[in-house]
């Protein structure tokens, strides 16, 4: 007796085989197949028992209240894809490479081919270290506020952390624009540390409006189990590092060299 | 009327009412849109989890589905199902997310794959309170762990695959418009990745079976 291929019954078993009746007649009659086609269902049956977290059943509330604020004032007319406000951001940064690139060019167009790549590179990078040391900047304020907030009052129940709710929002949108381009320039370090800043700004921007004091607390103490502000502060400093480093060296222009000869 | 006949009734009940609600966002009501956003962000949140295998992410994916989705309606007015064509953009950035997460873990020192979902999915706080013994929570948690590692070793592709067919049942031509691949190259896939996580986890199902046989496990 021929019997059926692992590739038959896997087939058979996921519902793509093509031959369904012909496998379930084969199958009737030979309990060697049967048999491997159990240990495949012990398997599949061992993963089925994974278990996928429950998001809440406010979850689609939540959701909307998430996207609401980032869609467009209609749906989907096709050249209202690239109006997107974060598409126009991501073009706003790369036509403002392109235009540092080509004044970097300029300014440094006597080097040679080699020279003006390096340069164009070192522009590139600088624009994204400026921005990134903006965006952390603001994060860091972010985040310190949240972590010094109390209520005013100590017999106040609630404390409305609405503001650095929505700043956290504004600031995930952000965050992924930067990792993503963190992942393209190869900086993994920068992009892991976006990781984290990004899980933090969305625990805060997932937190209800009104909290409790003790809700504040736990907000708080996940602000700091995580290190995060030390996390930002420290890549925010490399940044800084980074790109007074690759400050040019001053009285290297055409005219200091002009001057220089004159002497 | 038997239970077959009133599901398949209320899912066309919900396929039309999707179809009015995309009709009403189309004309302006951003209102409309909040129904289906409503409705259908359960089933991409666990699409999306059992891609990326992470909460962050596959909270990320369901957003940017829908923003997406909301983007391009005007491409989907001729379809007839809103869940199914949401979930396709799902599936689709699911994939871009974890090719992301692939470079990232990549370039990181240390292995995530034991803390991907942090406190909230750590196996011991899903275990019931009466959990008989021990040994049985360390082979439960042992057998896990090796589940996911199992799932995290497929490739994209198959990964996909699995989940859209074996958990969330969806058809081979949708999954290979997912994969941009033909429908016999997606069985292909759907079979490979069955037959990996069958040579990842046969010996560990085999062994616990066997223990439960002997009475050794509780």
């Amino acid at each position: 007796m021929k019997h059926m291929t692992e590739e038959e019954l896997i087939a058979y078993r996921e519902e793509v085989a093509e031959q369904r009746t012909a496998i379930s007649g084969h199958l009737a009659v030979c309990e060697e197949c049967r048999g491997e086609l159990e240990r495949i269902e012990a398997v599949l049956a061992a993963l089925d028992t994974l278990p996928v977290p429950d998001p809440g059943a406010n979850y689609g509330r939540q959701v909307w209240r998430e996207i609401a604020p980032r869609l467009p004032e209609k749906p989907g007319r096709w050249w209202q894809v690239w109006m997107e406000p974060r598409r126009l951001t991501a073009a706003g940064v790369i036509v403002a490479l392109i235009v540092a690139a080509f004044v970097a060019g300029r300014i440094t167009k006597r080097g040679n081919a080699g020279d003006n790549i390096a340069n164009k590179e070192q522009v590139r990078e600088r624009v994204l270290v400026v921005a990134v040391g903006e965006h952390l900047g603001h994060s860091e304020r972010m985040l310190v506020e949240l972590s010094n907030a109390e209520p005013s009052d100590p017999a106040q129940k609630q404390v409305n952390i609405s503001a650095e709710q929505r700043r956290a929002e504004d600031l995930l949108q952000e965050n992924r624009l930067y990792r993503q381009t963190a992942l393209e320039e190869g900086d993994a370090g920068l992009a892991s540390v976006l990781d984290e800043l990004e899980r933090v700004l969305l625990d805060v921007a997932h937190s209800p409006e009104v909290v409790t004091p003790a809700q504040l607390e736990a907000i708080q103490k996940k602000i700091a189990g995580r290190g995060i502000l030390f996390k930002v502060r420290v890549v925010n400093k490399e940044l800084q590092q980074r790109q007074e480093a690759r400050e040019p060296a001053p009285a290297q222009n055409d005219s200091t060299k002009r001057a220089r000869n004159k002497v | 009327m038997n239970r077959m006949q009133q599901s398949v009734e209320s899912t066309q009940a919900i396929a039309e009412s999707d179809a009015i609600a995309v009709e009403r966002t189309l004309a302006g009501d951003r209102d409309a849109y909040r129904v289906l956003v409503e409705r259908h962000s359960h089933n991409v949140f666990r699409l999306a989890y059992r891609m990326t295998g992470n909460r962050h992410d596959a909270e990320e994916v369901v957003q940017e589905a829908f923003l997406r989705g909301y983007q391009k309606l005007g491409q989907f007015a001729a379809r007839s199902n809103f869940g199914t064509w949401v979930y396709r953009i799902a599936a689709n950035y699911a994939i871009d997310r974890m090719r992301q997460r692939q470079k990232e873990e990549a370039r990181r020192e240390a292995p995530r794959a034991e803390d991907r979902d942090g406190m909230e999915n750590d196996p011991l706080n899903r275990v019931p309170d009466g959990a008989p013994t021990p040994e049985r929570l360390t082979q439960s948690i042992e057998l896990r762990k090796q589940m996911e590692q199992a799932l995290a070793a497929l490739s994209d592709a198959e990964r996909t695959a699995f989940v859209m067919r074996h958990w969330e049942g969806c058809g081979i031509e949708e999954i290979a418009g997912v994969l941009k691949s033909s429908s016999n190259a997606t069985k292909n896939t759907v079979f490979r990745a069955v037959q990996k996580l069958r040579r990842a986890l046969q010996p560990v199902v085999e062994t616990r079976a066997q223990a439960r046989a002997m009475g050794t496990e509780s």
